[in-house]
Protein backbone atom coordinates (compact mmCIF):
# COMPACT_ATOMS: atom_id res chain seq x y z
CA UNK A 1 0.00 0.00 0.00
CA UNK A 2 2.73 2.38 1.00
CA UNK A 3 4.43 1.86 -2.05
CA UNK A 4 1.26 2.39 -4.50
CA UNK A 5 0.62 5.85 -2.37
CA UNK A 6 4.15 7.05 -3.09
CA UNK A 7 3.58 6.08 -6.54
CA UNK A 8 0.51 8.05 -6.65
CA UNK A 9 2.43 11.06 -5.18
CA UNK A 10 4.49 10.85 -7.52
CA UNK A 11 2.85 10.43 -10.66
CA UNK A 12 0.66 13.65 -9.04
CA UNK A 13 3.88 16.21 -8.41
CA UNK A 14 5.05 14.59 -12.21
CA UNK A 15 1.85 16.02 -13.41
CA UNK A 16 0.82 19.35 -11.80
CA UNK A 17 3.47 21.28 -13.32
CA UNK A 18 1.79 20.11 -17.18
CA UNK A 19 -1.44 21.09 -15.56
CA UNK A 20 -0.84 24.84 -15.11
CA UNK A 21 -0.89 25.67 -18.61
CA UNK A 22 -4.04 23.91 -19.26
CA UNK A 23 -5.21 25.82 -16.16
CA UNK A 24 -4.06 29.54 -18.02
CA UNK A 25 -5.46 28.38 -21.04
CA UNK A 26 -9.00 27.55 -19.88
CA UNK A 27 -8.94 30.64 -18.11
CA UNK A 28 -8.15 32.57 -21.49
CA UNK A 29 -11.00 30.66 -22.67
CA UNK A 30 -13.35 31.34 -20.26
CA UNK A 31 -12.71 35.12 -20.91
CA UNK A 32 -12.18 34.87 -24.20
CA UNK A 33 -16.00 33.72 -24.38
CA UNK A 34 -17.57 36.46 -21.87
CA UNK A 35 -15.59 38.37 -24.06
CA UNK A 36 -17.73 37.41 -26.94
CA UNK A 37 -21.13 37.47 -25.42
CA UNK A 38 -20.64 40.99 -23.82
CA UNK A 39 -19.38 42.69 -27.00
CA UNK A 40 -21.96 41.04 -29.02
CA UNK A 41 -24.89 42.38 -26.78
CA UNK A 42 -23.56 45.94 -26.22
CA UNK A 43 -22.98 45.94 -30.12
CA UNK A 44 -26.39 45.29 -30.16
CA UNK A 45 -27.59 47.61 -27.61
CA UNK A 46 -25.47 50.07 -29.27
CA UNK A 47 -27.43 49.86 -32.55
CA UNK A 48 -30.68 49.75 -30.68
CA UNK A 49 -29.61 53.12 -28.96
CA UNK A 50 -29.00 54.37 -32.73
CA UNK A 51 -32.47 53.10 -33.59
CA UNK A 52 -34.00 55.07 -31.20
CA UNK A 53 -32.96 58.56 -32.70
CA UNK A 54 -34.10 57.53 -36.00
CA UNK A 55 -36.44 56.15 -36.66
CA UNK A 56 -37.83 56.12 -33.59
CA UNK A 57 -37.49 59.90 -31.97
CA UNK A 58 -37.66 61.57 -35.80
CA UNK A 59 -41.01 58.88 -35.73
CA UNK A 60 -42.30 60.33 -32.56
CA UNK A 61 -41.62 63.65 -33.12
CA UNK A 62 -42.46 63.72 -37.02
CA UNK A 63 -46.11 62.82 -35.88
CA UNK A 64 -46.69 65.55 -33.75
CA UNK A 65 -45.58 68.37 -35.90
CA UNK A 66 -47.91 70.12 -38.41
CA UNK A 67 -47.65 68.18 -42.32
CA UNK A 68 -45.39 70.87 -43.63
CA UNK A 69 -42.74 70.54 -40.91
CA UNK A 70 -42.64 66.74 -40.74
CA UNK A 71 -39.57 66.50 -42.97
CA UNK A 72 -37.74 69.04 -41.32
CA UNK A 73 -38.12 67.51 -37.29
CA UNK A 74 -37.12 63.99 -39.02
CA UNK A 75 -34.01 65.27 -40.63
CA UNK A 76 -32.46 67.42 -37.25
CA UNK A 77 -32.35 63.97 -35.89
CA UNK A 78 -30.75 62.48 -38.60
CA UNK A 79 -28.26 65.41 -38.53
CA UNK A 80 -27.12 64.76 -35.21
CA UNK A 81 -26.53 60.98 -36.57
CA UNK A 82 -24.14 62.79 -38.70
CA UNK A 83 -22.43 65.45 -36.93
CA UNK A 84 -22.48 64.19 -33.51
CA UNK A 85 -20.93 61.28 -34.57
CA UNK A 86 -18.10 63.03 -36.33
CA UNK A 87 -17.48 65.34 -33.48
CA UNK A 88 -17.59 62.59 -30.98
CA UNK A 89 -15.07 60.45 -33.14
CA UNK A 90 -12.74 63.54 -33.93
CA UNK A 91 -13.16 65.16 -29.65
CA UNK A 92 -15.85 64.36 -27.81
CA UNK A 93 -14.94 60.67 -26.66
CA UNK A 94 -11.73 61.91 -25.22
CA UNK A 95 -13.48 65.15 -23.93
CA UNK A 96 -15.49 63.12 -22.12
CA UNK A 97 -14.21 60.03 -21.05
CA UNK A 98 -9.89 60.56 -20.85
CA UNK A 99 -8.47 61.73 -17.93
CA UNK A 100 -7.82 65.28 -16.86
CA UNK A 101 -9.78 67.42 -14.29
CA UNK A 102 -12.89 66.61 -12.58
CA UNK A 103 -15.18 69.04 -14.73
CA UNK A 104 -13.82 67.49 -18.01
CA UNK A 105 -11.82 65.24 -19.60
CA UNK A 106 -8.55 65.09 -21.12
CA UNK A 107 -7.11 64.44 -25.00
CA UNK A 108 -5.64 61.09 -24.95
CA UNK A 109 -8.20 60.20 -27.46
CA UNK A 110 -8.33 62.74 -29.75
CA UNK A 111 -9.41 61.37 -32.97
CA UNK A 112 -9.63 57.77 -31.43
CA UNK A 113 -6.18 57.86 -30.71
CA UNK A 114 -5.50 54.79 -28.75
CA UNK A 115 -8.55 53.54 -29.00
CA UNK A 116 -8.89 49.95 -29.98
CA UNK A 117 -10.23 46.47 -29.35
CA UNK A 118 -8.35 46.14 -26.56
CA UNK A 119 -10.70 46.36 -23.22
CA UNK A 120 -10.65 50.11 -20.93
CA UNK A 121 -10.32 48.66 -17.80
CA UNK A 122 -12.06 51.76 -15.85
CA UNK A 123 -14.66 51.62 -18.20
CA UNK A 124 -15.75 48.08 -19.37
CA UNK A 125 -13.08 45.89 -19.10
CA UNK A 126 -14.54 42.62 -21.00
CA UNK A 127 -15.15 44.48 -24.35
CA UNK A 128 -12.99 46.53 -27.04
CA UNK A 129 -13.08 49.58 -26.29
CA UNK A 130 -13.65 51.01 -29.81
CA UNK A 131 -17.61 49.38 -28.47
CA UNK A 132 -17.45 51.39 -25.45
CA UNK A 133 -17.17 54.41 -27.16
CA UNK A 134 -19.46 53.98 -30.06
CA UNK A 135 -21.62 52.99 -27.55
CA UNK A 136 -21.41 56.41 -25.53
CA UNK A 137 -21.46 58.17 -29.45
CA UNK A 138 -25.29 57.14 -29.46
CA UNK A 139 -26.11 58.82 -26.07
CA UNK A 140 -24.22 61.61 -27.40
CA UNK A 141 -26.33 61.17 -30.60
CA UNK A 142 -29.52 61.20 -29.02
CA UNK A 143 -29.44 64.21 -26.48
CA UNK A 144 -29.38 66.96 -28.77
CA UNK A 145 -31.80 65.20 -30.64
CA UNK A 146 -34.47 65.12 -27.65
CA UNK A 147 -33.53 68.99 -27.43
CA UNK A 148 -35.14 69.22 -31.52
CA UNK A 149 -39.24 68.97 -29.43
CA UNK A 150 -38.85 72.55 -28.21
CA UNK A 151 -38.14 74.26 -30.80
CA UNK A 152 -39.55 72.36 -33.36
CA UNK A 153 -41.40 74.25 -36.61
CA UNK A 154 -39.60 77.14 -36.02
CA UNK A 155 -35.60 77.05 -35.80
CA UNK A 156 -33.43 77.63 -39.01
CA UNK A 157 -31.55 74.56 -39.95
CA UNK A 158 -27.99 76.06 -39.79
CA UNK A 159 -29.31 77.42 -35.88
CA UNK A 160 -29.98 73.83 -34.78
CA UNK A 161 -26.86 72.74 -36.25
CA UNK A 162 -24.42 74.90 -34.26
CA UNK A 163 -26.82 75.09 -31.38
CA UNK A 164 -26.31 71.34 -31.40
CA UNK A 165 -22.86 71.36 -31.87
CA UNK A 166 -22.09 73.85 -29.23
CA UNK A 167 -24.34 72.13 -26.77
CA UNK A 168 -22.69 68.29 -26.93
CA UNK A 169 -19.26 70.28 -26.18
CA UNK A 170 -20.26 73.03 -23.43
CA UNK A 171 -23.30 70.92 -21.96
CA UNK A 172 -23.42 66.87 -22.80
CA UNK A 173 -19.84 66.57 -22.44
CA UNK A 174 -18.81 68.20 -19.26
CA UNK A 175 -21.94 66.43 -17.77
CA UNK A 176 -21.22 62.70 -18.96
CA UNK A 177 -17.50 63.42 -17.56
CA UNK A 178 -18.59 64.54 -14.11
CA UNK A 179 -21.04 61.68 -13.97
CA UNK A 180 -19.49 58.98 -15.79
CA UNK A 181 -15.93 59.86 -16.49
CA UNK A 182 -12.68 58.66 -14.55
CA UNK A 183 -11.99 61.03 -11.75
CA UNK A 184 -15.18 63.21 -12.81
CA UNK A 185 -16.94 65.12 -9.83
CA UNK A 186 -20.18 63.09 -9.53
CA UNK A 187 -18.48 59.56 -10.12
CA UNK A 188 -19.77 57.10 -7.48
CA UNK A 189 -17.10 55.04 -8.70
CA UNK A 190 -14.04 56.26 -10.13
CA UNK A 191 -12.79 58.96 -7.63
CA UNK A 192 -15.75 61.49 -7.80
CA UNK A 193 -16.14 63.66 -4.51
CA UNK A 194 -19.97 63.47 -4.45
CA UNK A 195 -21.19 59.89 -5.79
CA UNK A 196 -24.11 60.46 -7.89
CA UNK A 197 -26.11 57.23 -9.18
CA UNK A 198 -26.66 57.62 -12.73
CA UNK A 199 -26.94 54.06 -14.53
CA UNK A 200 -28.36 54.82 -17.58
CA UNK A 201 -28.40 58.65 -18.13
CA UNK A 202 -31.12 60.23 -16.26
CA UNK A 203 -28.88 63.13 -15.45
CA UNK A 204 -26.35 62.98 -18.24
CA UNK A 205 -29.03 62.67 -21.49
CA UNK A 206 -32.76 63.70 -19.76
CA UNK A 207 -32.41 66.52 -16.92
CA UNK A 208 -29.85 67.49 -19.53
CA UNK A 209 -31.70 67.77 -22.76
CA UNK A 210 -35.27 68.28 -20.48
CA UNK A 211 -33.96 71.41 -19.17
CA UNK A 212 -32.17 72.96 -22.50
CA UNK A 213 -35.30 72.75 -24.16
CA UNK A 214 -37.51 74.58 -21.86
CA UNK A 215 -34.98 77.06 -22.06
CA UNK A 216 -34.94 76.79 -25.57
CA UNK A 217 -38.42 77.38 -25.60
CA UNK A 218 -38.95 80.28 -23.90
CA UNK A 219 -35.92 81.80 -25.78
CA UNK A 220 -37.22 80.90 -28.85
CA UNK A 221 -41.11 82.16 -27.85
CA UNK A 222 -44.21 80.58 -29.63
CA UNK A 223 -44.62 79.20 -33.14
CA UNK A 224 -47.08 80.94 -35.49
CA UNK A 225 -50.56 80.12 -34.71
CA UNK A 226 -49.70 78.43 -31.23
CA UNK A 227 -51.78 77.22 -30.04
CA UNK A 228 -54.72 77.09 -31.85
CA UNK A 229 -53.17 75.97 -35.03
CA UNK A 230 -50.89 73.05 -33.70
CA UNK A 231 -53.00 69.93 -34.05
CA UNK A 232 -50.15 67.07 -34.33
CA UNK A 233 -50.34 65.66 -38.16
CA UNK A 234 -49.70 61.76 -37.50
CA UNK A 235 -50.45 60.10 -34.46
CA UNK A 236 -50.18 57.02 -36.77
CA UNK A 237 -46.14 58.19 -37.15
CA UNK A 238 -46.36 59.20 -33.31
CA UNK A 239 -47.03 55.58 -32.34
CA UNK A 240 -44.42 53.70 -34.68
CA UNK A 241 -42.19 55.97 -33.08
CA UNK A 242 -43.02 55.71 -29.46
CA UNK A 243 -42.82 51.38 -30.31
CA UNK A 244 -39.08 52.16 -31.26
CA UNK A 245 -38.07 54.15 -28.96
CA UNK A 246 -39.25 51.28 -26.40
CA UNK A 247 -37.54 48.34 -27.77
CA UNK A 248 -34.33 50.74 -28.08
CA UNK A 249 -34.41 51.80 -24.53
CA UNK A 250 -33.77 48.19 -23.56
CA UNK A 251 -30.25 48.95 -25.53
CA UNK A 252 -30.11 51.98 -23.58
CA UNK A 253 -30.88 50.98 -19.71
CA UNK A 254 -30.08 47.04 -20.03
CA UNK A 255 -26.76 47.91 -22.05
CA UNK A 256 -25.50 50.41 -19.21
CA UNK A 257 -24.89 47.20 -17.74
CA UNK A 258 -21.79 47.62 -20.13
CA UNK A 259 -21.70 43.59 -20.37
CA UNK A 260 -24.07 40.77 -20.83
CA UNK A 261 -24.92 39.90 -17.44
CA UNK A 262 -27.35 40.07 -14.76
CA UNK A 263 -27.33 43.18 -13.88
CA UNK A 264 -28.32 43.95 -17.69
CA UNK A 265 -31.43 41.51 -17.40
CA UNK A 266 -32.65 43.57 -13.99
CA UNK A 267 -32.13 46.75 -15.79
CA UNK A 268 -34.20 45.30 -18.90
CA UNK A 269 -36.84 43.73 -16.38
CA UNK A 270 -37.28 47.37 -14.83
CA UNK A 271 -37.19 49.16 -18.26
CA UNK A 272 -39.95 47.22 -19.20
CA UNK A 273 -41.85 47.70 -16.25
CA UNK A 274 -41.96 51.21 -16.05
CA UNK A 275 -42.93 51.74 -19.47
CA UNK A 276 -45.67 49.46 -18.54
CA UNK A 277 -47.01 51.26 -15.78
CA UNK A 278 -46.31 55.00 -17.13
CA UNK A 279 -48.05 54.15 -19.75
CA UNK A 280 -51.02 53.14 -17.13
CA UNK A 281 -50.17 56.03 -15.26
CA UNK A 282 -50.47 58.50 -18.05
CA UNK A 283 -53.54 56.95 -19.67
CA UNK A 284 -55.27 56.84 -15.90
CA UNK A 285 -55.22 60.15 -15.22
CA UNK A 286 -56.26 60.98 -18.69
CA UNK A 287 -59.52 58.92 -18.40
CA UNK A 288 -59.98 60.62 -14.68
CA UNK A 289 -59.83 64.20 -16.04
CA UNK A 290 -60.65 63.87 -19.88
CA UNK A 291 -63.21 61.06 -19.71
CA UNK A 292 -61.29 59.19 -22.65
CA UNK A 293 -58.33 57.39 -22.44
CA UNK A 294 -56.00 59.26 -25.46
CA UNK A 295 -53.47 57.31 -28.09
CA UNK A 296 -50.73 59.78 -27.35
CA UNK A 297 -51.37 59.82 -24.11
CA UNK A 298 -50.75 56.01 -23.44
CA UNK A 299 -47.66 56.27 -25.52
CA UNK A 300 -46.11 59.29 -24.00
CA UNK A 301 -46.86 58.02 -20.73
CA UNK A 302 -44.87 54.69 -21.56
CA UNK A 303 -42.02 57.55 -22.69
CA UNK A 304 -42.46 59.15 -19.35
CA UNK A 305 -41.71 55.83 -17.47
CA UNK A 306 -38.68 55.11 -19.86
CA UNK A 307 -37.03 58.50 -19.36
CA UNK A 308 -37.74 58.42 -15.75
CA UNK A 309 -36.50 54.78 -14.71
CA UNK A 310 -33.13 55.24 -16.78
CA UNK A 311 -31.00 56.75 -13.63
CA UNK A 312 -32.08 54.16 -11.59
CA UNK A 313 -32.23 51.14 -14.19
CA UNK A 314 -29.86 49.15 -12.55
CA UNK A 315 -29.76 50.26 -9.21
CA UNK A 316 -33.90 48.93 -8.37
CA UNK A 317 -36.17 46.33 -7.52
CA UNK A 318 -38.60 45.60 -9.84
CA UNK A 319 -41.28 46.21 -7.28
CA UNK A 320 -39.80 50.17 -7.26
CA UNK A 321 -38.98 50.31 -11.19
CA UNK A 322 -42.99 49.66 -11.38
CA UNK A 323 -43.70 52.30 -8.78
CA UNK A 324 -41.46 55.06 -10.54
CA UNK A 325 -42.94 54.04 -13.75
CA UNK A 326 -46.45 54.70 -12.79
CA UNK A 327 -45.76 57.94 -10.36
CA UNK A 328 -43.90 59.50 -13.89
CA UNK A 329 -47.12 58.51 -16.17
CA UNK A 330 -49.34 60.42 -13.47
CA UNK A 331 -46.95 63.64 -13.05
CA UNK A 332 -45.76 64.00 -16.68
CA UNK A 333 -49.09 63.79 -17.60
CA UNK A 334 -49.99 67.13 -14.72
CA UNK A 335 -47.01 68.70 -16.20
CA UNK A 336 -47.75 68.88 -19.61
CA UNK A 337 -51.45 68.71 -19.74
CA UNK A 338 -52.02 71.72 -16.87
CA UNK A 339 -48.37 73.22 -16.05
CA UNK A 340 -47.61 74.05 -19.55
CA UNK A 341 -50.54 75.58 -20.32
CA UNK A 342 -50.85 77.76 -17.08
CA UNK A 343 -46.89 79.23 -18.06
CA UNK A 344 -47.87 79.48 -21.73
CA UNK A 345 -44.52 78.08 -22.97
CA UNK A 346 -44.45 76.59 -25.98
CA UNK A 347 -42.63 73.54 -25.62
CA UNK A 348 -43.49 72.45 -28.50
CA UNK A 349 -43.23 68.61 -28.42
CA UNK A 350 -42.85 68.40 -24.81
CA UNK A 351 -39.21 67.75 -24.08
CA UNK A 352 -39.24 69.55 -21.28
CA UNK A 353 -42.50 67.95 -19.52
CA UNK A 354 -41.65 64.48 -20.13
CA UNK A 355 -37.60 64.25 -20.05
CA UNK A 356 -36.76 67.37 -17.71
CA UNK A 357 -39.47 66.74 -15.16
CA UNK A 358 -38.92 62.66 -15.64
CA UNK A 359 -35.60 62.62 -15.85
CA UNK A 360 -35.17 64.63 -12.57
CA UNK A 361 -37.92 62.44 -10.64
CA UNK A 362 -35.95 59.39 -12.00
CA UNK A 363 -32.78 61.29 -10.47
CA UNK A 364 -34.47 61.79 -6.87
CA UNK A 365 -36.12 58.39 -6.99
CA UNK A 366 -32.50 56.56 -7.47
CA UNK A 367 -30.96 57.96 -4.34
CA UNK A 368 -34.84 56.40 -2.56
CA UNK A 369 -34.58 53.34 -3.78
CA UNK A 370 -31.37 51.84 -5.04
CA UNK A 371 -30.15 48.89 -3.61
CA UNK A 372 -27.12 46.67 -3.24
CA UNK A 373 -29.11 43.52 -3.07
CA UNK A 374 -29.50 44.26 -7.32
CA UNK A 375 -26.30 46.37 -7.74
CA UNK A 376 -23.40 45.36 -5.52
CA UNK A 377 -20.33 47.21 -7.60
CA UNK A 378 -19.76 49.93 -5.03
CA UNK A 379 -17.96 47.88 -2.63
CA UNK A 380 -16.33 49.62 0.99
CA UNK A 381 -13.80 46.95 2.35
CA UNK A 382 -14.64 44.66 0.11
CA UNK A 383 -18.30 44.61 0.95
CA UNK A 384 -21.02 45.61 -0.72
CA UNK A 385 -21.87 50.07 0.09
CA UNK A 386 -25.39 50.97 0.97
CA UNK A 387 -26.52 52.52 -1.63
CA UNK A 388 -29.94 54.86 -1.53
CA UNK A 389 -32.40 55.24 1.30
CA UNK A 390 -33.91 51.59 1.48
CA UNK A 391 -30.20 50.43 2.23
CA UNK A 392 -30.06 52.84 5.13
CA UNK A 393 -28.28 55.29 3.18
CA UNK A 394 -30.52 58.33 3.30
CA UNK A 395 -28.08 61.15 2.27
CA UNK A 396 -27.83 59.55 -1.08
CA UNK A 397 -30.96 61.60 -2.11
CA UNK A 398 -28.55 64.58 -1.04
CA UNK A 399 -26.58 63.50 -3.25
CA UNK A 400 -29.02 62.94 -5.61
CA UNK A 401 -30.48 66.23 -5.47
CA UNK A 402 -27.15 68.04 -5.64
CA UNK A 403 -26.44 65.61 -9.15
CA UNK A 404 -29.51 67.45 -10.57
CA UNK A 405 -29.01 70.98 -9.17
CA UNK A 406 -25.54 70.69 -11.28
CA UNK A 407 -27.31 69.01 -14.65
CA UNK A 408 -29.73 71.45 -14.10
CA UNK A 409 -27.72 74.48 -13.84
CA UNK A 410 -25.31 73.70 -16.55
CA UNK A 411 -28.06 72.78 -18.77
CA UNK A 412 -29.63 76.57 -17.92
CA UNK A 413 -26.37 78.66 -18.16
CA UNK A 414 -25.01 77.03 -20.97
CA UNK A 415 -27.69 76.62 -23.34
CA UNK A 416 -28.70 80.07 -22.70
CA UNK A 417 -25.09 81.35 -23.82
CA UNK A 418 -25.11 79.23 -26.75
CA UNK A 419 -28.84 80.15 -27.84
CA UNK A 420 -27.38 84.09 -27.43
CA UNK A 421 -24.19 82.98 -29.41
CA UNK A 422 -25.87 81.35 -31.79
CA UNK A 423 -28.63 83.89 -32.05
CA UNK A 424 -25.42 87.06 -32.97
CA UNK A 425 -24.22 84.56 -35.54
CA UNK A 426 -26.92 83.20 -37.68
CA UNK A 427 -30.05 84.09 -36.02
CA UNK A 428 -32.48 81.27 -34.34
CA UNK A 429 -35.67 82.04 -36.16
CA UNK A 430 -36.78 81.61 -39.74
CA UNK A 431 -38.75 84.20 -41.12
CA UNK A 432 -42.49 84.03 -40.38
CA UNK A 433 -43.29 83.78 -43.83
CA UNK A 434 -41.19 80.80 -43.77
CA UNK A 435 -42.48 79.59 -41.15
CA UNK A 436 -46.30 80.08 -42.17
CA UNK A 437 -45.13 78.20 -45.73
CA UNK A 438 -44.06 75.36 -43.63
CA UNK A 439 -40.35 74.42 -43.16
CA UNK A 440 -39.80 71.50 -45.71
CA UNK A 441 -40.46 74.27 -48.36
CA UNK A 442 -38.84 76.81 -47.31
CA UNK A 443 -35.72 75.53 -45.82
CA UNK A 444 -34.83 71.96 -47.85
CA UNK A 445 -37.16 72.52 -51.08
CA UNK A 446 -39.25 69.19 -50.54
CA UNK A 447 -42.53 68.02 -49.14
CA UNK A 448 -43.31 65.51 -46.64
CA UNK A 449 -45.93 64.35 -48.96
CA UNK A 450 -46.95 64.62 -52.43
CA UNK A 451 -50.33 62.70 -53.01
CA UNK A 452 -50.68 63.94 -56.18
CA UNK A 453 -47.41 62.75 -58.08
CA UNK B 1 -79.08 68.90 -67.94
CA UNK B 2 -78.96 69.15 -64.38
CA UNK B 3 -76.16 68.89 -62.57
CA UNK B 4 -76.69 67.12 -59.13
CA UNK B 5 -73.79 68.08 -56.62
CA UNK B 6 -74.10 65.81 -53.06
CA UNK B 7 -72.68 66.52 -50.52
CA UNK B 8 -72.99 63.27 -48.09
CA UNK B 9 -71.70 61.78 -45.06
CA UNK B 10 -68.63 59.76 -46.38
CA UNK B 11 -69.79 56.65 -44.77
CA UNK B 12 -72.72 57.10 -46.67
CA UNK B 13 -71.16 57.29 -50.28
CA UNK B 14 -71.14 52.99 -50.63
CA UNK B 15 -75.32 53.68 -50.17
CA UNK B 16 -75.57 56.59 -52.46
CA UNK B 17 -73.63 54.57 -55.06
CA UNK B 18 -75.53 51.22 -54.66
CA UNK B 19 -78.84 53.34 -55.02
CA UNK B 20 -77.72 55.06 -58.27
CA UNK B 21 -76.65 52.02 -59.53
CA UNK B 22 -80.20 50.13 -59.03
CA UNK B 23 -82.08 52.85 -61.20
CA UNK B 24 -79.21 52.99 -64.01
CA UNK B 25 -76.93 55.83 -63.20
CA UNK B 26 -73.59 55.23 -64.10
CA UNK B 27 -71.67 57.77 -64.30
CA UNK B 28 -70.37 60.20 -61.30
CA UNK B 29 -67.30 62.09 -59.90
CA UNK B 30 -66.61 61.84 -56.25
CA UNK B 31 -64.09 64.31 -53.97
CA UNK B 32 -62.98 63.55 -50.77
CA UNK B 33 -63.76 67.56 -48.97
CA UNK B 34 -63.94 68.92 -45.68
CA UNK B 35 -66.54 71.41 -44.23
CA UNK B 36 -69.59 72.17 -41.91
CA UNK B 37 -73.15 73.24 -41.85
CA UNK B 38 -75.32 73.66 -39.03
CA UNK B 39 -73.36 70.40 -37.61
CA UNK B 40 -70.49 72.59 -36.58
CA UNK B 41 -66.90 70.52 -35.94
CA UNK B 42 -66.07 68.49 -33.01
CA UNK B 43 -63.28 68.68 -30.13
CA UNK B 44 -59.93 66.53 -30.05
CA UNK B 45 -57.49 66.53 -27.25
CA UNK B 46 -53.72 66.15 -27.62
CA UNK B 47 -51.67 66.17 -24.57
CA UNK B 48 -54.32 67.81 -22.80
CA UNK B 49 -54.84 71.04 -25.09
CA UNK B 50 -58.58 71.02 -26.66
CA UNK B 51 -58.07 71.67 -30.61
CA UNK B 52 -61.54 72.80 -32.16
CA UNK B 53 -61.72 71.04 -35.16
CA UNK B 54 -64.56 73.07 -37.36
CA UNK B 55 -64.05 71.44 -40.70
CA UNK B 56 -65.58 67.56 -41.16
CA UNK B 57 -64.73 65.08 -43.61
CA UNK B 58 -67.60 64.86 -46.04
CA UNK B 59 -67.89 63.37 -49.09
CA UNK B 60 -68.93 65.82 -52.81
CA UNK B 61 -70.69 63.60 -55.07
CA UNK B 62 -71.15 65.37 -59.15
CA UNK B 63 -73.13 63.98 -61.36
CA UNK B 64 -74.84 65.00 -64.57
CA UNK B 65 -78.17 63.69 -65.95
CA UNK B 66 -81.04 64.25 -68.41
CA UNK B 67 -83.74 67.09 -67.01
CA UNK B 68 -86.12 63.85 -67.58
CA UNK B 69 -84.08 61.78 -64.86
CA UNK B 70 -83.45 64.29 -62.53
CA UNK B 71 -86.07 64.02 -59.58
CA UNK B 72 -85.62 59.93 -59.63
CA UNK B 73 -81.72 60.60 -59.01
CA UNK B 74 -82.52 63.16 -56.20
CA UNK B 75 -85.03 61.25 -54.66
CA UNK B 76 -82.27 57.99 -54.83
CA UNK B 77 -79.63 60.11 -53.52
CA UNK B 78 -81.42 61.52 -50.88
CA UNK B 79 -83.21 58.28 -50.02
CA UNK B 80 -80.18 56.54 -49.51
CA UNK B 81 -77.97 59.23 -47.77
CA UNK B 82 -80.15 60.23 -45.04
CA UNK B 83 -79.54 59.11 -41.74
CA UNK B 84 -82.15 62.10 -40.30
CA UNK B 85 -79.46 63.52 -37.88
CA UNK B 86 -77.78 67.34 -38.09
CA UNK B 87 -74.92 66.76 -40.36
CA UNK B 88 -76.17 64.50 -43.89
CA UNK B 89 -75.49 67.13 -46.33
CA UNK B 90 -77.34 69.21 -49.15
CA UNK B 91 -78.10 68.74 -52.65
CA UNK B 92 -77.60 71.73 -55.07
CA UNK B 93 -78.83 71.79 -58.91
CA UNK B 94 -77.53 73.30 -61.56
CA UNK B 95 -78.45 73.55 -64.80
CA UNK B 96 -75.68 72.54 -67.57
CA UNK B 97 -75.18 74.10 -71.15
CA UNK B 98 -73.20 71.67 -73.08
CA UNK B 99 -71.98 68.10 -72.28
CA UNK B 100 -68.75 66.54 -74.51
CA UNK B 101 -67.86 63.44 -74.73
CA UNK B 102 -63.91 63.84 -75.57
CA UNK B 103 -63.15 60.63 -77.08
CA UNK B 104 -65.47 61.62 -80.03
CA UNK B 105 -67.15 65.00 -79.85
CA UNK B 106 -70.50 63.97 -78.95
CA UNK B 107 -72.78 66.51 -77.35
CA UNK B 108 -75.56 66.46 -75.25
CA UNK B 109 -77.57 63.83 -73.23
CA UNK B 110 -75.96 61.00 -75.66
CA UNK B 111 -72.38 62.52 -73.88
CA UNK B 112 -73.83 61.72 -70.38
Amino acid sequence: MKLRQLFLAALCCALLPAQTPDADAMKAAIQAAQSAGDNAWMLVSAALVLMMTGPGLALFYGGLVRRKNVLNIMVQSFAMQAVITVLWAVIGYSLAFGEACPYMGGFQYIFLNGVGTAPNGDYAATIPQLTFMVYQMMFAIITPALITGAYAERVKFTAMLLFSVLWTLIVYIPLAHMIWGKGGLLNAYLGGKIPVFDFAGGTVVHISSGVSALVCALYLGKRVGYPDQTRPHSLVLCFIGACMLWVGWFGFNAGSALAASGLASSAFVNTHLASATGAIGWAVAEWYRNGRPSVLGIVSGSVAGLATITQSSGFVQPQAAMLIGLTAGIVCYYMVAKVKDKFGYDDSLDAFGVHGVGGTMGCLFTGVFATNKINDALKVNGVPAPLGWVDGNSGQIFNQAIGAAIGIGLAIVGTYLILKLCDILVGLRVEQHQEISGLDVSLHGEEGYNLES
Amino acid sequence: MKKIEAIIQPFKLEEVKEALKAIGVDGMTVTEVRGHGRQKGHKEVYRGREYQVDLLPKVKLELVVSDGRKDEVVKAVVQSARTGKIGDGKIFIYNVEESIRIRNDERGDSAL
